[in-house]
């Protein structure tokens, strides 16, 4: 083992046998952004062996405040944050395999990954209910453990759950909330991510050391304005019926209707369009059909940008589409239609 | 009524009985709401009719959906 690691040896919960061990492991982070670059750094130095990062949306001004692996020149070029993040972790730590996937994390992506690799465990960096109660549902039908995660203003809350063992997402919520603070509303600091980032890495470490025991087994939550912190045992909420992870589990999360997709983007001023069909965008067509009606303002191997009365619109490589400039679905729809069919 | 909520001591208007009333009071989504009283967790079926006695601890963990 090289000198890189060795703080983390002393460690004697890790200590050399779970360094090893760790270099063996595969985590799946699921978003690039603020939570999911915290965690994502955290686990790569640690030298997990094997990191697949997936995000769907590129670097922008507003996420330097708080998104630790992007640079001014990624938010300049428009870079994808999966790909954006493993520039950044590649430096960082070349022992470390990294995967990144610029895409929506839908069930589809999760059957894909998770029928076909060994995915020890999934980090929770998103930035939205749907989003977690499909990794939910996945985690549960591929019985991989999953850490959720979640801040805003100066607090966050975290927990760990484990298929079959804990209560999961479903059993403590009852549907999708359409409610709740979020950063457009709230806003948030810095100090709060890399607070609830760093209760996600410390239960990763232990359960891929196998330090199962130290597993804190509640909700971990704070405030670093109003000082409190708490831990709450939820164990008694685990449902025995519960659709997710009970007796007779149906996944309803993973449900895949196929139809166009149009989602609000937290705290963007974007809506973000997924087409039915995900095949890949021909960006080089796309650019000549475009460039006399509208001006092209990025263009890059995996994105084109471009602007259109009070919209910026950019079309990705894999299909997805933002249309910047509002939070309207209508509007959204209006302007989508105009570019694709 | 005084109880202590997330670590700070409160005093409560005569109509906050319930966890109900409190998390109204406090103008919380009880969607996102889990809610331990004196250490126990409240199952959310008997949770919002829960009676709050003087003295009681209460912590409330609200899920948020940022990152």
């Amino acid at each position: 083992m090289t000198e890189r690691y060795s703080r983390q040896v002393l460690f004697p919960p890790i200590g050399q046998n779970g360094q090893e061990v760790l270099r063996d492991k595969h985590v799946l982070i699921i978003g690039a952004g603020a939570l999911g670059a915290a965690n994502a750094e955290m686990i790569v130095r640690a030298g997990v062996g094997h990191v697949t990062i997936v995000d769907r949306d590129y670097v922008d001004f507003s996420n330097l405040q708080r998104q630790n692996l992007y640079t001014e020149q990624d938010a300049i070029d428009r870079l994808p944050k999966a790909e954006a993040a493993q520039k950044r972790l590649a430096a960082l730590n070349s022992d470390v395999v990294i995967d990144a996937v610029t895409a929506d994390a839908d069930p589809e992506f999760f059957k894909n990954i998770l029928s076909g690799s060994a995915v020890d465990l999934i980090i929770d960096g998103t930035d939205n209910f749907d989003i977690r109660f499909v990794i939910n549902d996945a985690a549960q039908k591929y019985a991989i453990p999953w850490v959720y995660g979640a801040c805003v203003a100066s607090g966050g809350l975290s927990l760990f759950i484990i298929p079959g063992k804990t209560p999961c997402l479903h059993c403590l919520m009852d549907t999708i909330p359409q409610a709740g603070a979020t950063c457009d509303t709230a806003g948030i600091i810095s100090p709060a991510v890399q607070m609830t980032a760093s209760a996600q890495t410390a239960e990763a470490l232990k359960w891929l050391t196998g330090n199962i025991d130290s597993l804190r087994g509640t909700i971990f939550s704070f405030d670093l304005w109003t000082n409190h912190f708490s831990s709450v045992d939820a164990a008694k909420l685990k449902k025995p019926d519960c659709p997710s992870c009970g007796a007779n589990p149906v996944y309803p999360f993973l449900s895949y209707e196929l139809s166009t997709k149009f989602a609000v983007l937290c705290g963007r001023d974007t809506v973000q369009i997924r087409p039915s069909s995900i095949k890949k965008r021909d960006l080089q067509l796309l650019s000549e059909s475009v460039e006399n009606s509208a001006d092209i303002t990025h263009k890059n191997a995996f994105l084109i940008s471009f602007k259109k009365d009070t919209y910026t619109i950019t079309a990705f490589q894999d299909g997805r589409v933002f249309i910047h400039g509002t939070s309207s679905i209508d509007e959204s729809k209006k302007v989508y239609y105009q570019y694709f069919q | 009524m005084n109880m202590t909520v997330n670590g700070r001591d409160v005093e409560l208007p005569d109509h906050v009985t319930t966890v109900r009333d409190l998390l109204d009071h406090f103008k919380l989504n009880k969607e996102l709401a889990i809610v331990e009283l004196n250490q126990s967790i409240l199952d959310k079926s008997i949770r919002d009719d829960a009676a709050l006695s003087d003295g009681d601890r209460i912590e409330i963990v609200q899920f948020v959906g940022g990152g």
